[in-house]
Formats: structure tokens, C-alpha cells, sequence
């Protein structure tokens, strides 16, 4: 386990009883004493604290910036003000996707990219490839930052009293400058989990006392500190997508169902043509949730049957363990993916009954 | 509570036996439930089916993952944990007693000598850790 890369918080999750596993390349807490159920229904019920600064930050500056990230991204970033945040995608030109990303904008001169850890070197190296005809500079900023998700229907009073800005006027996919307990800080009103809740970046120095004072703070209302298992169950219970489960180089965004960060008519970027020709002539298969019906639960990987014959495979699957199912995510032939087309998914030798469902499985009330 | 209880046997299959005259009573670790986490199923056999030792009489799954049960010895299921299909929680917090998940009719006391004691069983656990 020693070539693993730690983040400055190692010491306070193994205090923490945190498990820690090898995720990409960095050992992370999979979960904490309390459990991954018990983390999970924090989140959904109180709030609950992330530590994600495995996560890859890449920050584009110069008067050409928004021309780069239009043209290595999906989604139109000339939409974004600034202290806005976006989703989307980078992609390969088959329309596939290099990683999915959060793109910040600060200033017409100044993007932020919140990427996927196992990908940041990737990500890295391919907007740099295509970064040489634009007036701009791509840094991998992502040693100065740690970063912590604080999510859940009672993140914002938690964190409300460790900093002076009014969080309740920061919009949803909304950030600003700001300081948490003095520490300056990136303080963004998005997350990974399908609830209201903050993501921060600062100073990997000041680590320890900021995530044990937010520990502190949240200790009223029973927060708890999340390990990746539960990050994962509840990001699946809200349908998102997982970099290396259920979209990779092999799947376009369009595949993806995530049509909605596809702005095709934005101007040219890389991988427009492919997806323009998918949107026009349909994709041939595409990304669906689904529910087991019978008893038992469809993992990652477990290939998919209908009519007796192999059709797909589960991408992400797991129980929910706030909406008490068996859930998960599979590519379908576009022809059975319509909301109760029922299959069959091999579970171990078994053959269980499951359908296609609406999604998000998941969705909190406002 | 002891991590491994002194009274009991255990496999490297991270099984546990607790042997009252002919019957014996089999679970899993308190090392095995908390390398699973928090169990969400348990799926055992019907009360008479006949196992050797070793094979596998059930499943276990957690959120993150599954295993497979082995028994320890061989004998007859003469009862199964039924409170386990609506609290397999019970496996995480009380392995050794409330999380018992068989009870069988051993078939041949000779095998038990073949287990681990905790002693054994602890060191082969921290063997794997090391690992």
C-alpha cells in the first residue's frame, strides 16, 4: 500500500475509523465507523462531510480561456457568468468522453475544472494538447486545493457559522470567494450525493482544524463523516454518473443520456461532428435506470438478458439505502429502453427480473 | 466483547462454530462482518438440507459486496436464523450472538478438532492484514 497518494487527511480518517481502501490510486476511506447505511440516511436526513480532495483541480487563465474550454468541452461555458458553475464533459472527437467535469468560471480570463482524480494527469495532458493555438495557460493546480463536500438538507447550517458570507445567496451551481474559519476559501453551492450542500476548496495546510471544526459544528444535527461507499450509493440514488462505471472513453455523452450538456449548436468543439451525427440519426443503444424486482441485487458488471439473449451489462448497480431498493444502471438497445420494459439480469447464475424505471430514483424536495 | 470469543471454533473462511453436545451453531466473524460492512441480505438453505464440510450454505451480501458461506463441519440445518430476513443488521452488530445465522445437527464430531482456536484464528487474521 505504500505507493498509494494520501490526502492531508489520511490521519484524521484512520482516527475517525475510517476503512481505507486503494480507489485510483489513492487511499481513501470507503467508510467510517458508522457504516455506509448510516452515512448515507445522514445525508438524506441531516448532512454529512466528504473528504474529496482526491479530486483533480485544472485552471485555465489568459484572454483566451473561454475558447479553449469551448472547444475541449461539450456543454457552452459561454453561458456562464462569473462565480458560475457548469457540468459537462470533455470529449475524444468520437464524441466519447476524455472525463465528465465541473467547469467554474471566475473571469473571462480565469476557468476552474473540477475533475475525476484517476483522470487528472489524462485531462490534464489532453486540454494542454489542444491548448497551444489559444492565448491561455492550463495549470494542474490540484496539490494546492483540498477539497470537502458538506452535503445534505442541513449543510448549509452547519457551515453557515464557520464563515461570513450569507450561503443561503449562493445559487445552486453557484460559487464565490470566501473564507471558512479565516481560511480563504472556494466555497460552491454543488455536490455529488442529489441534496442541497456546499463543496470547499482551500489551503491542503489548514485541513485538519477545518474538517474537524466542520465536524464539530455539524455535531447538533448529527453529521457524520462519508466514505466512498456511501458517496457512491447516493450519487447512484441520483442517477449520476460515474467515470469508469457507466461512462468512459467506449460511450458517448449522448449514449449517456446526458443530451442536456450537449449544446451542439454552441460552435465547433471536439467531437461535435460524431455527436451531431448520433442526435441526427439516433444513438443505437443508451444509458437507463433500472429497479430489481425479484429478491436480490445486480452489481457492477452483471450482464443483461432479454429474450435469453446477452444485451448489455450493468454499469453501476447496488442497493439504495434510503429508497430501500435494488437499483442500478445498464445500457439498453435504444428499442428497450422505454420506462417498464422488463429484463432479466444474471445474477450469479440467477436470472432476476428487473425494469427500466424513471429516473432520477431519487429526487429531494425543495 | 472479544473480538473472537474463547468458547468457539472458527475456519479461514472467517466462519465461527459453537458446539453444544450434537448441535452446532454457525456465523460469521466479527473480522468478516467488518470486512463485508453493513450487511443487507442474508440468504440461507431450508431446515434439513445436508452439507459436507466446506460447502457452501448460503451467501451474505453487504452494499459494497457479497461472500459465500462455507460451513465449517459437516451435519443436517435443524434451524436457520429467521429474524436475519428482516435485520441482517444483526450480522454487523452482534456476530456471536443475535447474528447466529444456522444451527446444525453435526454429522462428525472428529472434524471439529481440524478448526481454529481464537488464538489461531487471530493470528490468521492478522497474517492477512499484513498482507
Amino acid at each position: 500500500m505504500s505507493q498509494l497518494k494520501k490526502t492531508s487527511l489520511n490521519e484524521a480518517h484512520r482516527k475517525l475509523g475510517g476503512r481505507m481502501i486503494d480507489f485510483g490510486g489513492w487511499e481513501m476511506p470507503v467508510q467510517y465507523a458508522a457504516g455506509t447505511i448510516e452515512e448515507h440516511l445522514a445525508v438524506r436526513t441531516a448532512a454529512g462531510v466528504f473528504d474529496v480532495s482526491h479530486m483533480g483541480e485544472i485552471e485555465i487563465h489568459g484572454p483566451q480561456s473561454l475558447d479553449l474550454v469551448q472547444h475541449v468541452t461539450t456543454n457552452d461555458a459561454s453561458k456562464l457568468s462569473d462565480g458560475q458553475a457548469q457540468y459537462s464533459a470533455l470529449t475524444y472527437p468520437e464524441g466519447t468522453f476524455v472525463d465528465d467535469v465541473l467547469v467554474h468560471r471566475f473571469a473571462a480570463d480565469h476557468y476552474f475544472l473540477c475533475v475525476n482524480a484517476s483522470n487528472t494527469d489524462k485531462d490534464f495532458d489532453w486540454i494542454r494538447s489542444h491548448a497551444s493555438v489559444f492565448d491561455a495557460e492550463v495549470a494542474n493546480s490540484s496539490a494546492n486545493y483540498t477539497q470537502l463536500a458538506i452535503q445534505g438538507p442541513k449543510a448549509l447550517e452547519t457551515l453557515q457559522p464557520l464563515v461570513e458570507v450569507d450561503l443561503g445567496a449562493i445559487k445552486y451551481y453557484w460559487f464565490t470567494r470566501g473564507q471558512v474559519d479565516g481560511v480563504p476559501a472556494i466555497i460552491a453551492r454543488t455536490g455529488y450525493t442529489g441534496e442541497d450542500g456546499f463543496e470547499i476548496y482551500f489551503d491542503p495546510r489548514e485541513s485538519a482544524r477545518i474538517w474537524n471544526r466542520i465536524l464539530d459544528a455539524g455535531k447538533p444535527i448529527g453529521i457524520l463523516p462519508c466514505g466512498l461507499a456511501a458517496r457512491n450509493t447516493l450519487r447512484l440514488e441520483a442517477r449520476m454518473a460515474l467515470y469508469g462505471n457507466d461512462i468512459d472513453d467506449t460511450t458517448s455523452v449522448l449514449e449517456a443520456d446526458l443530451g442536456w450538456i450537449c449544446k451542439l449548436n454552441k460552435g465547433n468543439f471536439i467531437g461535435r461532428d460524431r455527436l451531431t451525427g448520433q442526435k441526427e440519426k439516433g444513438v443505437a443503444r443508451k444509458l437507463v435506470g433500472f429497479e430489481v424486482i425479484d429478491k436480490g441485487i445486480a452489481r457492477d458488471h452483471y450482464p443483461i438478458f432479454i429474450d435469453g439473449r446477452e444485451v448489455g451489462m450493468v454499469t453501476s448497480g447496488s442497493p439504495a439505502p434510503f429508497l430501500k431498493k435494488n437499483i442500478g444502471l445498464a445500457y439498453l438497445p435504444i428499442e428497450r429502453t422505454e420506462i417498464g420494459t422488463k429484463f432479466e439480469v444474471d445474477v450469479r447464475g440467477r436470472r432476476l427480473a428487473a425494469q427500466v424505471v424513471q429516473t432520477p430514483f431519487y429526487k429531494r424536495s425543495r | 466483547m472479544a473480538a473472537y470469543p474463547d468458547n468457539l471454533h472458527y475456519t479461514k473462511d472467517h466462519e465461527w462454530i459453537r458446539v453444544e453436545g450434537e448441535i452446532g451453531t454457525i456465523g460469521i466473524t466479527d473480522f468478516a462482518q467488518e470486512q463485508l460492512g453493513d450487511v443487507v441480505h442474508v440468504q440461507l438453505p431450508r431446515v434439513g438440507e445436508k452439507f459436507e464440510a466446506h460447502d457452501t450454505f448460503g451467501e451474505v451480501e453487504s452494499v459494497k459486496t457479497f461472500s459465500e458461506l462455507y460451513i465449517p463441519v459437516s451435519g443436517e440445518v435443524a434451524e436457520i436464523n429467521e429474524a436475519l430476513a428482516d435485520a441482517p443488521e444483526l450480522v454487523n452488530t452482534n456476530p456471536y450472538d443475535a447474528g447466529w445465522m444456522i444451527k446444525i445437527k453435526i454429522s462428525d464430531p472428529g472434524e471439529i478438532d481440524s478448526l481454529l482456536s481464537a488464538s489461531e484464528y487471530e493470528d490468521f487474521v492478522e497474517s492477512q492484514k499484513e498482507e
